[in-house]
């Protein structure tokens, strides 16, 4: 591992995390605009965060340590993922630390923590946030895991970086099976972040809630770190999609000159991804949680069917 | 730059034409229903008309023009009409189980898949690795058919089971011969004025469109 591909990881890595919450303020700032209000400012998210890392900690009673541990555990784990996932450049040193399965599963860690977290303290509502979530995570693990691999049978590697180079920077070819991989991964990414057809961002204390009830016991800077990880959480998935199904201007390598290039790049997909989320989030209602395993179903068979295309059109 | 992404973008429009298919087997929407099916038949034209200037066969141009007019413009019209006569605009259907119907479906896509596959390599077009797809689409307009209830989904599952037909034929063998397919279009459209009236019928004696009625022969 030489210095300069080093140098170029650590910048990918902060970038990624100080970005993360412009991303979420921007998709907060498109909602607004759609639904007609006057939109919060786009750095809010980062006014938020530092307003909860003042805020004392209160603590439960019988809160473990685990309960403690988690928020630092699950912000790591989406850091690490967000360092792995090609944003800037391709074949960075971590890159090679995981591929897309070993990628999923630090996503599904990240879960597992916070789902104990909610269930630590034994609230009902905790108990009930953390049972919701396990059950889409489930359902949408496969879905993403099935989109991964279509994108490995195309690129005959399950590395993402060795993937987005194959599909960025070859010939161009139009492939009909990640017209299918895509819709799938919309539909997982919008269950995974919590987004409107599956779980609202916005509501407190409501029956229909998943991921918000789950962090109800945390405040302070607990609280802000979870808050954070989410938004780190979106611009993970973002980033990921933006690397399969657009990985056009990624740069190759970690050259400086090329992710010099790929910065503009990138923050005009997000910024691009990020209002199409919000499209997608005013155009949809909330469906009941019970309605979840079938729209979570059908990414699964979607992704499947981007695996048959595949083999018929493509093989 | 048409001869080499051209067969790609039929590959990419054949796969958005089976996207559409699963889609209209899971809209419970009578309404998105027809609009799914309009926008089967955009693509289907899209499809044949690049096909058309890929081979640069004059018929297929003629068979996409009558495809727009026809499948996107006129069957769509009637329908709506026909919904919004009937009264079952906002008609939302209880589908029983989604999940299962769209696993019946992947085995069919597997099915027509294998099937296609030998008769695939027989044909010489630049299309012919569509045909399974379209052989695909014709048996989930089937699949949709038998699970629904209401008549005016059967209806459209019969319409795009047509489209399926239609770019099967395009796929293998470039298109049928134009009074075959004059022939095919306006049986289509004759058929969707039988099947108005026939549902104004159904409503007339039932009081209602969901063709279990007519399970029952006996007068009550």
């Amino acid at each position: 591992m030489n210095l300069a591909g080093a140098a170029a990881q650590f910048t990918e890595l902060m970038l990624a995390v100080l970005l993360a919450p412009l991303l979420t303020g921007w998709v907060n700032q498109c909602r607004a605009w759609l639904q007609n209000k006057s939109a919060p400012g786009l750095l809010q998210p980062y006014r938020v965060l530092a307003k909860l890392f003042q805020k004392e900690v209160v603590l439960a009673h019988n809160a473990s340590p685990l309960f403690r541990a988690a928020p630092y555990l699950v912000f790591g784990c989406l850091a690490l993922a967000a360092a792995i996932v090609p944003s800037l450049s391709t074949g960075l040193p971590l890159n090679a630390a995981a591929d897309a399965i070993a990628l999923v599963g630090l996503l599904a860690l990240a879960r597992f923590f916070i789902a104990l977290a909610g269930m630590d303290v034994g609230t009902a509502f905790g108990t009930l946030g953390a049972r919701r979530e396990m059950m889409v995570g489930f359902l949408a693990e496969p879905a993403l895991l099935m989109v991964l691999f279509t994108a490995s049978l195309i690129s005959h590697s399950s590395s993402l970086s060795t993937i987005v180079e194959a599909l960025g920077h070859r010939e161009f070819v139009i492939y009909p099976s990640m017209a299918f991989a895509g819709v799938a991964f919309t539909m997982v990414s919008l269950a995974e972040n919590a987004r409107i057809p599956v779980d609202n961002p916005a509501t407190h204390l409501e029956l229909t809630m998943i991921h918000e009830a789950m962090v109800l016991e945390y405040s302070g800077r607990h609280l802000a770190m979870v808050e954070w990880a989410a938004s780190l959480k979106l611009f993970v998935y973002s980033c990921m999609g933006l690397a399969l199904f657009f990985p056009f201007g990624i740069a190759q390598g970690g050259d400086w000159p090329g992710i010099v290039l790929a910065l503009p790049v990138l923050l005009a997909k997000l910024a691009a991804g990020g209002a199409a989320l919000a499209l997608i989030e005013m155009v949809s209602a909330k469906m009941r949680i019970f309605r979840a395993p079938e729209f979570l179903g059908t990414a699964f068979l979607l992704a499947v069917l981007a695996m048959l295309v595949h083999v018929l059109l493509e093989g | 730059m048409l001869q080499h992404y051209g067969p790609q973008l039929v590959n990419l429009l054949a796969a958005v034409l089976l996207l559409l298919a699963f889609a209209m087997l899971s809209q419970r929407r009578i309404l998105s229903l027809i609009n799914l099916f309009a926008a089967q038949g955009l693509v289907l034209f899209l499809a044949t008309a690049l096909v058309a200037s890929i081979t640069g066969q004059p018929h297929l141009y003629w068979s996409a023009g009558l495809t727009l007019l026809l499948k996107v413009l006129l069957l769509p019209w009637i329908l709506h009409r026909l919904i919004r006569r009937l009264n079952v605009k906002w008609d939302v259907e209880t589908l029983l189980n989604i999940p299962t119907t769209m696993l019946v479906g992947i085995v069919l896509v597997i099915l027509a898949f294998n099937l296609a596959a030998p008769i695939s390599q027989l044909a010489g077009t630049v299309t012919r690795s569509t045909l399974g797809i379209a052989m695909a689409s014709v048996l989930l307009s089937f699949l949709m058919m038998i699970t629904r209830s209401k008549a005016v989904p059967q209806v459209v599952g019969f319409l795009s089971m047509e489209n399926g037909l239609f770019f099967a034929a395009t796929a293998a063998v470039y298109g049928m011969p134009m009074v075959v397919e004059l022939g095919v279009a306006l049986d289509v459209l004759v058929a969707s004025l039988i099947l108005g009236v026939f549902l104004f019928q159904i409503r007339e004696r039932f009081d209602s469109v969901d063709t279990r009625h007519l399970e029952k022969l006996k007068e009550h």
